[in-house]
């Protein structure tokens, strides 16, 4: 089902190869190809897909690399922040409330500006336990310094996990990232991916090099000292300026990215979908594209001029490119699989975020409804997308409608 | 804007730290029964639970609530009416646990106002240790040991109330002897603190410092970077390893010196220093393998010299040493320099061992010494003798 969404313009590779596998998978294959030096485990649902796969992949020798099971998914985290600060490259993950059993770990990697490379596979926040997608798990950390993405296809996964290595070991920036793959839909969904060869990938992704912030017996620095008032705002600082550049850099990513392996993502922040002569859009992240797109080509042959937006990157937050798209539509509808209780408005926090991009980045400032739906893993149908495409056109017409909406709720 | 009153205690945490909260509150509530408002509060960037670090608490009074509120805009007052010192040996300076250098006794307190010291020592005496400053000022002298008084395995000294009563002679403004006698007997319930706070406000007098008069060291400071300047990845480049120096008479090069932190030095942390009689020891190494600070240079001669940049007065390689009086822990207000005392050694030996004879001399028995709780009643035993000096005055 995911296939759909995949570039098109893309040159045939005589060395790549094809496989029909699930995202998680396509992950631990770029894991593999990344060269990756320590991986930690602990398993969750739906993340635990992957480290099934890279754990298969060692036994296979196929590929070399430490491979810890943590009792925790805090020591999880923790011994991948320790490694990468001693010169690994390193993968670990997680899902839902292992995420968050993790969120000491998570929050001091930033500052001590670690490269950390993960898969969040999104899952619900218990209570209730439930397995199925949820954006909250990956979002909680979306202030603290990670950098945050959300792909649509087992191919955009792979591709999406090489270039993480890229942007996240790049000297400038050396923070975590995070790719956010939905649970079940992509996860657990098996897809025909290309395969980049691991010559490719070696020219495309140059050797880890942590300069003088390698803890090493050569190059002694103790990291993670106590402060006070009189140093804080300066080590805050200094992570501020990693987001002052990540847009940079990952557009710089991206263009080599096209020039090694010849797929084409366009603008790496967000995907525009029938956006040319659209009146509305509808937006959102992960994998809804798929009813949002299917529903479209519906609406469209029934005259209706609506077309999607996929926000690839939340972290960096592509603010001031995104409200100059958005200023185009006489609406927006943004479709969150998340919930900001309490939040301006009452919506997502997707949609909570365009509203302020847009307040400052566009100077027509449409209309922005907030639409929640497909929490704890429910469908978001086509027919849904019908009813909220009907809503923003309501609003594109002046009339005014309620700024937040639940999607697929009984009642 | 009315009159904003500052009141800031230099104590020895944690042995101190509830006896300055007590005088903190004390000022306040003291003060509030003449109609004024305040607070008091602990200097946050303090480590007041670590022992014997130095650190501040402060009590901020004014007769309206937006002079307090001006007051209280602030991390800690940039100008007191009056200091109090409640350890001697904090004459030195305070350098607290949160880098912000070595602060001289007098850091805030206005031109002219006073500098209340906890001493049995007289005026001269502590002006050999307290910094020059370009304005005069007044030290007043409260009669008494260093005080534990509000820990909780001592007993009440009265150090609290007396401190309160000098007070109020110090800055009438503030409060009255009045108001702080309805303090005691509403809050303390206690009529003898009362006569406490009066024979201490009968007695407390002051003396000028002029211009000029006292400790000429030069404080030890540091600059701040900028972010831009500071390493990334909250890290820290490590010290290097040191290595072996000179004699300063022979020229002789060997043993091993640390290197040691730039920006933290333990100058102010210590009460007591270790004396060492490089003519006795038998270079064991003990005092160097024990000490927690690595605070031992091994001196090209195989003796072991105590560094006073990383030696923060434990005591533990004066247990340690085998040999009688070899190494001795004497009080930190007998020495006003923080130099080498091997160099010392080393350019006239008869002349360091005379004075190394007269210093240890002057060195507590182990069982005495005010920071350490050697046995069970020991504190009784002290009591009639603080009560004894306080008679005195």
């Amino acid at each position: 089902m995911a296939t759909v969404t995949l570039p098109v313009e893309e040159k045939k590779k005589s060395n790549e190869q094809e496989a029909l596998i699930t995202g998680a998978e396509a992950i631990a294959i770029a894991c593999k190809l990344a060269n990756v030096d320590v991986v930690t485990a602990y398993p969750i649902r739906p993340y635990d897909t992957v480290m099934q796969y890279i754990s298969q992949l060692v036994a296979d020798g196929e590929m070399d690399c430490e491979y810890i099971v943590a009792e925790g998914e805090h020591s999880q985290f923790e011994i991948v922040k320790h490694a990468s600060v001693c010169g690994a490259r390193v993968f670990c993950g997680s899902s839902g409330v292992g995420w968050m059993y993790a969120m000491e770990a998570l929050t001091v990697t930033p500052a001590l500006r670690v490269p950390l490379v993960c898969m969040v596979g999104n899952r619900a926040l218990d209570d209730p336990g439930a397995f199925g997608v949820e954006h909250n798990d990956a979002l909680a950390v979306r202030d603290l310094g990670w950098m945050l993405t959300w792909v649509d296809s087992a191919q955009e996964a792979l591709d999406t996990a090489l270039i993480a290595y890229r942007v996240a070991e790049d000297r400038r920036m050396f923070v975590p990232l995070a790719i956010s793959c939905d649970g079940a839909f992509l996860t657990h969904s098996q897809a025909l991916v290309k395969i980049p060869a691991a010559e490719q990938v070696k020219k495309f992704l140059p050797r880890y090099d942590r300069g003088d912030l390698l803890l090493h017996p050569d190059n002694v620095i103790s990291v993670a000292p106590q402060v006070n008032e009189d140093w804080v705002m300066e080590i805050r600082r200094q992570n501020y300026a990693v987001t002052e550049i990540a847009c940079d850099v990952i557009r710089e990513v991206y263009a080599d990215f096209e020039r090694t392996f010849g797929r084409k993502y366009g603008n790496p922040f967000f995907e525009e979908y029938m956006t040319e002569d659209a009146e509305v859009v509808l937006l959102g992240m992960g994998t809804l594209s798929t009813p949002v797109k299917v529903a479209i080509r519906k609406l469209r042959a029934e005259g209706k001029k609506v077309g999607f937006v996929r926000l690839r990157w939340f972290r960096p937050f592509a603010g001031p490119e995104l409200a100059k798209c958005l200023e185009r539509f006489k609406a927006v509808g943004v479709i969150d699989r998340d919930f900001s209780f309490g939040s301006p408005n009452l919506s997502g926090v997707v949609a909570t975020e365009v509203r302020s991009a847009m307040y400052t980045g566009s100077s027509t400032r449409p209309p922005v409804i907030g639409f929640i739906g497909g929490l704890g893993g429910r469908e978001v149908t086509v027919p849904d997308v019908e009813a909220m495409t009907d809503v923003v056109f309501q609003a594109a017409k002046g009339k005014a409608q309620p700024l937040t909406q639940w999607i697929g709720l009984r009642g | 804007m009315g009159q904003l009153f500052a009141v800031e205690v230099i104590y020895r945490g944690v042995f101190q730290k509830t006896l300055a909260k007590n005088i903190t509150r004390g000022i306040v509530l003291a003060a509030h029964n003449e109609g004024k408002l305040g607070i008091s509060f602990g200097r946050y960037g303090d480590s007041p639970e670590r022992n014997g670090i130095p650190a501040k608490s402060f009590a901020i009074v004014a007769h309206d609530e937006q002079t307090l509120e001006a007051g209280m805009a602030q991390y800690e007052p940039k100008q007191v009416d009056l200091t109090v010192v409640l350890d001697d040996t904090l004459c030195k300076g305070a350098e607290s646990w949160a880098w912000y250098g070595l602060q001289p006794a007098h850091h805030a307190l206005k031109p002219g106002h006073t500098l209340l010291v906890v001493s049995l020592e007289d005026a001269p005496s502590l002006l050999k240790n307290i910094h020059r400053r370009e304005e005069p000022y007044k030290l007043g002298i409260l009669k008494g040991v260093t005080s534990f008084s509000g820990m909780w395995v001592y007993k009440d000294d009265h150090t609290d109330v007396r401190v309160l009563g000098a007070i109020a002679k110090a800055v009438p403004e503030l409060f009255s002897l009045a108001a702080v006698e309805k303090f005691i007997l509403e809050k303390l319930k206690n009529s003898l603190k009362v006569t406490s706070a009066h024979t201490a406000f009968e007695r407390f007098a002051t003396v000028e410092v002029k211009a000029g008069e006292g400790n000429p060291e030069k404080l030890f400071a540091f600059g701040k970077p900028r972010w831009e300047d500071m390493r990334g990845g909250v890290s820290i480049k490590g010290q290097p390893q040191g290595g072996p120096y000179a004699d300063p008479v022979s020229g002789k090069v060997g043993g091993f010196r640390p290197a040691r932190n730039e920006l933290f030095k333990k100058y102010s942390t210590r009460t007591m220093r270790p004396v060492v009689n490089f003519s006795t020891c038998t270079k064991c190494t003990l005092c160097w393998l024990n000490c927690p600070d690595a605070s031992f240079d091994v001196t090209p001669d195989g003796t072991y010299d105590a560094n006073l940049q990383a030696c923060c007065g434990c005591g533990i390689c004066e247990e340690v040493c085998p040999v009688k009086n070899c190494i001795s822990m004497v009080n930190e207000s007998e020495f006003h320099d923080n130099d080498s005392q091997w160099a010392r050694f080393r350019e006239d030996e008869d002349a360091y061992l005379k004075w190394l004879e007269t210093t240890i001399a002057k060195a507590e028995p182990i069982e005495k010494r005010s920071h350490g709780f050697r046995y069970r009643g020991q504190y009784q035993e002290q009591v009639p003798e603080a009560l004894e000096i306080a008679k005195k005055g």
